[in-house]
């Protein structure tokens, strides 16, 4: 269907297109693949931002990468224990 | 005190040994003193593409276990003055040398040659944490096919775990009216997809599998716009900021036509 809409619209994606997406996300899975240590440190800024907000379950937290066919995304799982009270201030 | 500059891709066929070859002999016809050394034990290829085949006696495996004077396994080119080869073992494997004995190789031959380009073998096994063991740079060679430049992306990341910083891309191979017609990824597409810095850009050229057959690298060829391009890579590698070819416009019938006849 998006092919017949960008071939009507005059927008044939060219080879080049094709492969540049298709590298963009292979690259996406084996960089995350290389570095277990990047999902960690990740893991720890997470922690520390959102513990502004809201008291959160380190312990419990869960960070990982999930593909589908045309794109990966980053799936949190973070349990909440309790929010703050100081919440409001930082919503101004 | 020279420097050691190792040239990788991971993938296998882009094209690492004809770079090495025609680094080293760019940097030889400007009267460096160079030295090749072929990392790629097991399937020693070097040579044949510098055509000094039929000059090895001993080689990197004998160097490294003392079955020789390291001098008496480097071959001296005839032809180029600071030309010379230190060539794989055929008959051993990869695991016939050590990260350690190629540190010391690579620290002894500093001493000598104002240049020492390793040729490391395709892959990310121990073939390759050898070749890179005694490095102080290194050269990611790639074409623009999406395998290639996977491959590059992976080999960045190993050498920056091996504190083998900026690396620096030759993209080889490129077709520009391909990239013309947006059938084949352009430098600015490879370049945004790596994130390093580019050395150079070898156009696709006959005269290089011309040149391979003869054990002549196309470097010294003056007509040869690959060749050409080697010579700005050579360059590059001095320090020397020299402009990137225009290879859009080349390949015409017209352009061709003045080439020929010396209108540029």
């Amino acid at each position: 269907m998006l092919e017949f809409l960008s071939r009507v619209f005059g927008k044939e994606s060219t080879s080049k297109d094709v492969a540049k997406e298709r590298l963009r996300l292979v690259l996406v899975h084996d960089r995350a693949n290389v570095s277990p240590q990047l999902l960690h440190s990740l893991k720890a800024d997470l922690i520390k931002v959102i513990s502004k907000y809201m008291e959160i379950d380190e312990e419990a937290l869960e960070v990982t990468l999930s593909s589908e066919d045309t794109q990966v995304a980053l799936v949190a799982n973070i349990p909440v224990k309790n929010m703050k009270r100081s919440v409001k201030d930082h919503s101004v | 005190m020279g420097e050691v500059i190792v040239v990788t891709s991971g993938k296998g066929g882009v094209g690492k040994t004809t770079t090495t070859a025609n680094i080293g002999t760019g940097l030889a016809a400007l009267d460096h003193k160079v030295v090749l050394v072929d990392a790629d034990i097991g399937l020693r290829n070097l040579d044949v593409v510098l055509g000094l085949e039929n000059r090895i006696v001993y080689d990197i495996v004998d160097a490294a276990n003392g079955n020789c004077r390291l001098r008496q396994a480097i071959i001296k080119d005839k032809r180029l003055e600071g030309l010379h080869l230190l060539p794989a073992a055929q008959t051993k494997d990869k695991t016939a040398v050590t990260p350690e004995q190629m540190e010391e190789l690579c620290a002894e031959l500093k001493k000598e040659f104002e240049y020492v380009i390793v040729d490391c073998p395709a892959g990310i096994e121990q073939g390759f944490k050898n070749a890179i063991a005694g490095a102080d740079k290194a050269i990611v060679v790639t074409t623009p096919e999406v395998s290639a430049v996977r491959d590059a992306d992976r080999i960045i990341g190993l050498l920056e775990a091996a504190e083998l910083r900026d690396p620096k891309l030759i993209i080889n191979r490129l077709r520009a009216r391909m990239v013309k017609a947006g059938d084949m990824m352009s430098i600015d597409d490879m370049l945004e997809i790596l994130a390093i810095d580019l050395l150079g850009v070898v156009p696709e050229d006959d005269l290089v599998v011309i040149s391979t057959n003869k054990g002549e690298p196309v470097v010294t060829n003056e007509k040869s716009l690959s060749g050409q391009a080697y010579r700005n890579i050579v360059r590059r590698i001095k320090g020397e900021e020299v402009p990137l070819m225009d290879l859009e416009s080349e390949g015409g019938f017209l352009k061709a036509l003045r080439r020929l006849i010396g209108l540029k």
